[in-house]
C-alpha cells in the first residue's frame, strides 16, 4: 500500500477528514521549508504539498506567484527541494509528500533523472498543474516506474465525460478545484464544491480533496463535510510573506493557523487569532 | 508525384492533438481545457461557414484596409546590386501592423460565441491596440495586460488603448514583460472563462491558438503569391520575416511551405549578439520545453526557469516562438537566424531614407537580414520580406539611442 492509500485509510478508520497543506520549497528559505514540514505535521497536517518554484506559475493567484518569486531569489531547483524532502523522510517515514509544480523544470532535468531523485528522495507523487490528462501519458508512465504517483486535478469547468476520464487516470487522490479561477482567489461556492466532490464520487473510489480558496477553519471545515480533506495553500503562504523579518513569529502563524483549521476540520471549538 | 505527397505535408500541421511534431499541444490547467476545446470546436464550425468568412473577408477589405501593396523596393534592390526586394506592405494595414488580421478574426469568433469581453496581452501594445480597436468597434468590453516595464517603455500606445476604451492593466510580476503579460491574461481567463475571449497575439500559446492565429494571418501570403505571380510571373526566390512569437512569418511563409523552391528565412532578435546572452533568439540558442501552453524552444536556464529577454525591439522580446517555427526549424523547412540590435538600427535609417518607409524595429531586423541575403543574390532573383509594421511607434526609442530628446 502506498504511503498516501495508508495515510487516507488510517484517516478514515478514525472517521478523521485530510488535511493537505502547501508551502512553496524555499520561501523564503530551504531552512525555513525544512522546519515548517515538521512544524505543519505537529500540527495536525496529515499529507504536505511542496511548491516547486517556477518563473511563470500560470495557475497561481499574487500570493503563491510572490512565493515562487521568493524562493527563486534563492536560486532554488530541484536538487535542493529532493535534499530537503530527503531530510524531511529521516525524520518523518509516514507523513506523504507531494511536489506540486509545472512541467518544464521536470522536462528540463529529463523525466526519469527527476522521478528517480525524487523517489530516492522519499517524495510520494507529483501533481503537474500544466498536465492535464491530455499530455499526462508520458510522465505518468515514466512516474509509475519509479512509484511515484500522478494526482490529477478536477475543475469546476470539467464536463462529466472529463471527469470519467480524468479519474479513470487518478492515482493517490483526486484533488477537486474548488473554483474557477486561481489559488487563492476568493468566489468559493459551497453547492458547487459538493456537487463536484458528489459527481467525482460517483465515479471513483479514490480520496477527494478540495483545494484553492480554503483559507480558514471555517472554510476547511464546511468543505471537509462533503469530501476526504481539504487543501490550504495562500493562507499559509501569506502568513511567510507577511512575517519575513521575523521568522520565528512567521512560524508561530502557521502553528496557529494550521491547528485551527485542524481543530474546526475536527469539530472541536477554536478561537482563531493570526497577525 | 511522390515529392509532391511529401511536400503537401508540410501545411498539413497541426494533428489531431494540436501537436506539430513533438511541439505545440495544450499544456494548461485543467481549468482551461474545456475553454479551449470549445474553442476548438467554434472555430472548426465557423470556419466552415461561408457567411463568417464572407464577413471577415469584409472587415478585411473595409476596415483593415486589404489586400495590402507588393512594393517593389527599387532604390534599395539598386544599392544592394543583388536580388531584385519586395516589401509586402502590413505597415499600411489599419493601426499600422499586421496584428489586425488577426485580432479581426479572433474579435469576430468572440461575438459568434456570444462572448461580452475580450482580453489580451501585449508587449510594444501593437497587439493590445489592434485589440482594442477592435473591440471598440465590435463594442466589445476589453482588458490589456501589459508588463510594467513595457508601459513606461510605451506610453504612447498605452493611451492609445485607453482612448479606445479599453482598461490598461499594469502587471508587476516576474520581469515585468510580455512573457508575464502572457501570465496574467492566462490567469485573467482562468477566472472569467464564461464570458471572456481570450484574444493571444502571436503564433504561441496553447492549441488550437496556434493554428487559429495563423490561418488569420495567412491572409498575408496568400495575396503576396498572388501579386508576386502578377508581377513577375514565377514564385519569389525567397522569404524573409522577423520572428519574436512568429505570427508575421507564420502568415508570410505559410501559403508557400510546400513550394520547394521557395526558401524562408525567419530573422530573430540577436539583441548584443548571440554571445552574450542577452538577446531573445529562441530558436537559435534555445533549448525545448513547455511555457505557455507549448512546447516549442525556450530560453530558459539549466534548471528550467525562463529567462529574461532583451532585444531594442519590445516586439520581439518574447523567451519562446510559436511551436510551428519550432517543428520548421527541426524539419529544415525554415532557416532561422538573427539580427543583432545594431544592425537592425541600421537598416531601420537606411530603408527609411532610401524608401521614405519607415519601418518598425521589429521589421528592421528582417530588413537587415534580407539585405545579406540579397547581396549573395543576383537580379534574376527576387526576395520578399514582410514589412511587418511601420516605425511610427519607435522614433522616441531610436531617438533615445542617437542620444536625441524629441
Amino acid at each position: 500500500m502506498s504511503r498516501i492509500a495508508k495515510r487516507f485509510s488510517d484517516l478514515a478508520s478514525k472517521n478523521r477528514k485530510a488535511l493537505i497543506t502547501y508551502i512553496v520549497a524555499g520561501d523564503p528559505s530551504l531552512d525555513m521549508t525544512n522546519t515548517l514540514m515538521h512544524e505543519m505535521v505537529t500540527s495536525g497536517a496529515d499529507l504536505l504539498e511542496l511548491g516547486v518554484p517556477f518563473s511563470d506559475p500560470m495557475a497561481e493567484g499574487p500570493i503563491i506567484q510572490a512565493a515562487h518569486e521568493r524562493a527563486l531569489s534563492n536560486s532554488v531547483a530541484l536538487t535542493q527541494i529532493f535534499e530537503v524532502v530527503s531530510s524531511f523522510r529521516r525524520k518523518d517515514k509516514d507523513t506523504p509528500v507531494v511536489l506540486m509544480g509545472y512541467a518544464n523544470p521536470i522536462e528540463r532535468m529529463g523525466y526519469e533523472k527527476f522521478a528517480r531523485a525524487a523517489s530516492d528522495a522519499g517524495v510520494d507523487a507529483v501533481l503537474t498543474v500544466d498536465l492535464p490528462i491530455e499530455e499526462i501519458a508520458f510522465s505518468s508512465r515514466i512516474f509509475a516506474e519509479f512509484g511515484l504517483e500522478s494526482i490529477l486535478l478536477v475543475a469546476p469547468t470539467s464536463s462529466e465525460e472529463r471527469i470519467h476520464r480524468i479519474v479513470s487516470k487518478a492515482e493517490g487522490f483526486i484533488y477537486s478545484v474548488a473554483l474557477t479561477g486561481v489559488t487563492g482567489d476568493k468566489n468559493l461556492d459551497f453547492n458547487q464544491v459538493k456537487s463536484q466532490v458528489m459527481s467525482i464520487r460517483r465515479l471513483s473510489n479514490l480520496p477527494v480533496v478540495v483545494g484553492f480558496g480554503i483559507k480558514d477553519a471555517d472554510t476547511a471545515k464546511v468543505i471537509s463535510s462533503v469530501s476526504d480533506g481539504v487543501v490550504v495553500g495562500s493562507a499559509i503562504v501569506d502568513c511567510l510573506a507577511k512575517q519575513l523579518l521575523a521568522p520565528s513569529i512567521a512560524i508561530d502563524n502557521v502553528r496557529s493557523l494550521v491547528s485551527a483549521i485542524r481543530d474546526g476540520m475536527d469539530g472541536i471549538a477554536f478561537d482563531l487569532q493570526v497577525d | 508525384m511522390n515529392t509532391d505527397v511529401r511536400a503537401s505535408a508540410f501545411s498539413s500541421m497541426p494533428d489531431e492533438d494540436g501537436k506539430f511534431g513533438v511541439f505545440g499541444g495544450r499544456f494548461v490547467s485543467e481549468t482551461l481545457v474545456s475553454a479551449l476545446s470549445d474553442l476548438e470546436e467554434f472555430y472548426k464550425k465557423f470556419s466552415s461557414e461561408e457567411k463568417f468568412m464572407e464577413q471577415l473577408d469584409e472587415d478585411l477589405v473595409n476596415y483593415v484596409g486589404r489586400p495590402t501593396p507588393l512594393y517593389e523596393a527599387n532604390r534599395w534592390s539598386d544599392q544592394i546590386g543583388g536580388a531584385r526586394i519586395f516589401f509586402k506592405r502590413e505597415d499600411l494595414n489599419h493601426t499600422g501592423a499586421h496584428k489586425i488580421n488577426n485580432a479581426v478574426g479572433q474579435a469576430l469568433l468572440a461575438k459568434h460565441m456570444g462572448k461580452t469581453r475580450v482580453i489580451a496581452e501585449t508587449g510594444a501594445g501593437q497587439h493590445g491596440v489592434a485589440t482594442a480597436t477592435i473591440a471598440a468597434r465590435l463594442g466589445l468590453e476589453c482588458q490589456i495586460f501589459m508588463g510594467e516595464k513595457d508601459i513606461k517603455r510605451q506610453e504612447l500606445n498605452v493611451y492609445r488603448m485607453k482612448l479606445l476604451g479599453a482598461e490598461v492593466v499594469s502587471v508587476r510580476s516576474g520581469s515585468r514583460t510580455l512573457k508575464d503579460a502572457m501570465n496574467e491574461a492566462m490567469r485573467d481567463w482562468i477566472t472569467r472563462v464564461n464570458d471572456t475571449f481570450y484574444v493571444i497575439g502571436t503564433v504561441a500559446g496553447p492549441h488550437p491558438y496556434p493554428m487559429l492565429v495563423r490561418d488569420f494571418q495567412s491572409v498575408i501570403g496568400r495575396e503576396a503569391r498572388i501579386q508576386i505571380l502578377d508581377k513577375i510571373g514565377r514564385l519569389p526566390d525567397a522569404l524573409v520575416a522577423c520572428v519574436g512569437g512568429g505570427s508575421n512569418a507564420i502568415g508570410l511563409f505559410y501559403p508557400f511551405l510546400d513550394d520547394a523552391g521557395v526558401s524562408m528565412f525567419g530573422v530573430e532578435a540577436g539583441g548584443k549578439g548571440l554571445e552574450t546572452g542577452q538577446h531573445a533568439a529562441p530558436l537559435n540558442s534555445g533549448v525545448p520545453g513547455i511555457l505557455h501552453g507549448n512546447r516549442t524552444y525556450l530560453m530558459q536556464t539549466n534548471d528550467g526557469q525562463i529567462m529574461d529577454t532583451h532585444s531594442v525591439s519590445a516586439g520581439l522580446d518574447y523567451p519562446g516562438v510559436g511551436p510551428e517555427h519550432a517543428w520548421l526549424k527541426d524539419i529544415g523547412r525554415v532557416e532561422y537566424v538573427v539580427s543583432s540590435d545594431e544592425e537592425a538600427m541600421a537598416a531601420f535609417q537606411n530603408v527609411t531614407r532610401i524608401e521614405g518607409i519607415m519601418p518598425a524595429l521589429e521589421t528592421a531586423h528582417a530588413l537587415a537580414y534580407t539585405e545579406k541575403l540579397a547581396t549573395d543574390l543576383d537580379s534574376e532573383q527576387h526576395i520578399i520580406v514582410n514589412f511587418s509594421g511601420r516605425g511610427d511607434k519607435d522614433i522616441q526609442t531610436v531617438a533615445q539611442l542617437e542620444g536625441i530628446e524629441v
